[in-house]
C-alpha cells in the first residue's frame, strides 16, 4: 500500500453550525493500481484529495503515505486540478516547470526529465507557445506534465475532464490513461461520471451523499489491463454501470 | 493548431475579402476625417463668432488669440514653466499614490484580519470628497509642492488600495489551490499568480490614477502655488485674462492625453516584457 487512509473524519465549523463532510474513511491505493471515487457532488470527493494532497488536515484518523503520515503537501503527490489551470501569461515551458520552481529544484537535471516528458507526449514544439495557442487536449496533456514535473509516486486528479466536451473527454482521458501507465503512476481519480471511472479504474470507491462514507467498493477484474476505448465496448462494462448507478442513488 | 493563428493569410485573396478591405479602409478613413473636420469646423466656427461679434471676444477668447497667447507664453519661457511644475506634480502624486495603494492593498490581502479591520475605515474614506482635506495639507505641509502632492496622494490611494485589494482577493481559487499543492509558500502565491494574475487590474488602476492626479494636481494648485497650469487658470481668471485661461486649459488637455498616452505604452511594453497578451 502507498497510501493509506485510517478511519478520515472531516468536521469543518461554518457560521449556522457544523457540517460533517467526511465520516470513518478506510481504504489504502497499491502501488501501480489506478482507483476511481465516485460519489453525488458534494460528498466530499474534492476534500478528500485536499487532505491526501497535504493542504487540509483530517478531524481525526491518518492518511499515511508510505507509513508516514502525510502533515503537508508532499512532492512524492501530484495533483492535477479541475480544468487545466494553466498560468496564460507563462509559456507552456514556464508552466510545466512551475512545480520546480516553486520546490526550488529547478536543477539542469530536472529540466532535462521535464524535457524528456514534453517530448515524449509530443509537446516539446510547443514549449514556447501560450496555453491560448493550444486546443484542449493538449492542455490536458501539460496539465499532467506539470503535475510530473516533480515525479510523484501518486497522481490525484480531481474531475480533470470535467470542463470538456463529451467527444473531448473520451479522447483526453484515454490519452491521459495511457500517458499514467506507460509512467508506472499510481492515479487516485475523482469523478461523478460512472462511466469514465469505469473506463480507467481497477477499483472505485462509491462514496455516499454527505456525510460522505464508503458505500462500496468494486474491483474490475474483467476489465482489468483493457484500454479505456475497448473497455466502452466489453459486455461487462453495462453490469457494472448499472450496479453503480443503483448505488449511486440519485434522487432528481 | 498553428494555422488559426494565420487568420485570413492567402497568397491570393479573393474579390470578397478584396472587397472587405476597401470597406474597412474607407470606413477607418471615414472615422479619421470626421474626427478633424469635427475639430477644424469648431475652432473655426469660435473664430468667426468672435470676429463677427457674435461672441465676445473678451469674455470667450479665440482660436487667434490663444495662439498669440501660446507664443507669447512659450517666447517668454512660462510656457514651459508652469507645464513642467504641473507634469512633475501629477507624475510624483500619481507614483507615490499608485505605488503605496498596490503596498497597501497587498498588505490587505496578506493579512485577511487587517482587511477587515479597516474595511469601514477605507469606505469612509473612499466616499469622502479628498479635496476637502485640502485646507488641512495646507496648514501642515505649508503652500508649496508639497502639499499639491499629498492632495494628490489622497485622491488616488485610496480607490488604488479598494480596487487592487478587490482584485487580489478574486484570484481563482483553485489556481491558489494548485500552488498550495505544489508546496508554494505565502510569498510565492503572491509573487507567481496573485501578481500577474492582477496586471489588467493594475494596469486599470494606473489609467484611472493619471486621471485623479490630474484632479488632484489642479485643484492643489488652485488653493495654493504660485506656478503651475492650476496657477495659470486662477490667476488669469482673477485679472479677467480669459485668452490665459482658454490657453492654459488647452495645454492642460493636451499634457493630461499624453500623459494618458504613456501609460498606454508602458501597458504595451509590459506586456512585451512578460512575453504574453493577458
Amino acid at each position: 500500500m502507498i497510501v493509506k487512509l485510517n478511519h478520515v473524519c472531516l468536521t469543518y465549523q461554518a457560521p449556522d453550525g457544523e457540517i460533517e463532510a467526511l465520516r470513518d474513511l478506510s481504504f489504502g491505493i497499491a502501488e501501480g493500481e489506478f482507483v476511481s471515487l465516485v460519489g453525488p457532488s458534494g460528498c466530499g470527493k474534492s476534500t478528500l484529495l485536499s487532505i491526501i494532497a497535504g493542504i487540509e488536515r483530517p478531524s481525526s484518523g491518518t492518511v499515511l503515505l508510505d507509513g508516514e503520515d502525510i502533515l503537508s503537501p508532499s512532492p512524492r503527490i501530484g495533483y492535477m486540478p479541475q480544468k487545466d489551470q494553466l498560468f496564460p501569461w507563462r509559456t507552456i515551458w514556464g508552466n510545466v516547470l512551475l512545480g520546480p520552481e516553486l520546490r526550488r529544484q529547478n536543477s539542469p537535471a530536472r529540466r532535462d526529465h521535464v524535457r524528456g516528458l514534453l517530448e515524449r507526449y509530443g509537446l516539446a514544439e510547443f514549449a514556447g507557445k501560450t496555453p491560448d495557442q493550444l486546443s484542449g487536449g493538449m492542455r490536458q496533456r501539460c496539465a499532467l506534465i506539470r503535475t510530473m514535473a516533480l515525479d510523484p509516486d501518486l497522481l490525484l486528479l480531481d474531475e480533470p475532464f470535467s470542463a470538456l466536451d463529451y467527444q473531448t473527454r473520451l479522447a483526453v482521458s484515454a490519452d491521459i490513461y495511457g500517458i499514467i501507465r506507460s509512467e508506472h503512476k499510481t492515479a487516485l481519480l475523482v469523478t461523478h461520471d460512472i462511466s469514465e471511472a469505469i473506463s480507467l479504474s481497477d477499483r472505485i470507491v462509491v462514496l455516499s451523499r454527505r456525510p460522505g462514507r464508503i458505500k462500496a467498493v468494486h474491483t474490475l477484474d474483467s476489465l482489468r489491463g483493457l484500454p479505456p476505448m475497448e473497455r466502452r465496448d466489453h459486455d461487462d462494462f453495462r453490469l457494472y454501470f448499472n450496479d453503480l448507478w443503483k448505488e449511486l442513488d440519485l434522487n432528481v | 493548431m498553428s494555422e488559426q493563428n494565420n487568420r485570413g493569410l492567402q497568397p491570393v485573396p479573393s474579390a470578397g475579402r478584396l472587397r472587405w478591405l476597401r470597406e474597412r479602409r474607407r470606413t477607418r478613413w471615414a472615422v479619421q476625417s470626421l474626427r478633424f473636420v469635427l475639430l477644424a469646423g469648431f475652432f473655426i466656427l469660435w473664430e468667426l463668432a468672435a470676429r463677427r461679434g457674435w461672441i465676445d471676444a473678451f469674455i470667450f477668447s479665440s482660436p487667434c488669440r490663444i495662439w498669440q497667447t501660446l507664443f507669447s507664453l512659450a517666447g517668454s519661457g512660462d510656457l514651459w514653466l508652469h507645464t513642467g511644475t504641473s507634469v512633475l506634480e501629477t507624475v510624483a502624486g500619481f507614483t507615490l499614490g499608485t505605488l503605496t495603494g498596490i503596498l497597501i492593498a497587498t498588505l490587505l490581502w496578506w493579512s485577511p484580519f487587517l482587511a477587515r479591520v479597516l474595511d469601514p475605515y477605507l469606505v469612509v474614506l473612499n466616499s469622502l470628497p479628498k479635496t476637502a482635506l485640502g485646507p488641512i495639507f495646507i496648514v501642515w505641509m505649508g503652500a508649496g509642492a508639497g502639499s499639491i502632492i499629498a492632495m494628490t496622494l489622497a485622491i488616488s490611494i485610496v480607490v488604488t488600495i479598494l480596487d487592487m485589494h478587490h482584485g487580489f482577493g478574486s484570484t481563482d481559487p483553485e489556481k491558489i489551490r494548485l500552488m498550495r499543492t505544489l508546496g508554494a509558500d505565502r510569498m510565492q502565491i503572491f509573487l507567481k499568480l496573485v501578481l500577474p494574475a492582477n496586471f489588467t487590474t493594475m494596469v486599470n488602476a494606473l489609467k484611472v490614477n493619471v486621471g485623479l492626479s490630474w484632479v488632484g494636481v489642479i485643484m492643489g494648485e488652485f488653493l495654493v502655488s504660485k506656478a503651475g497650469l492650476g496657477y495659470l487658470i486662477v490667476y488669469g481668471s482673477q485679472v479677467f485674462q480669459m485668452d490665459l485661461v482658454m490657453t492654459t486649459v488647452l495645454i492642460l488637455a493636451a499634457a493630461a492625453a499624453l500623459m494618458y498616452q504613456c501609460i498606454l505604452w508602458l501597458e504595451k511594453a509590459l506586456k512585451k516584457y512578460m512575453g504574453v497578451t493577458i
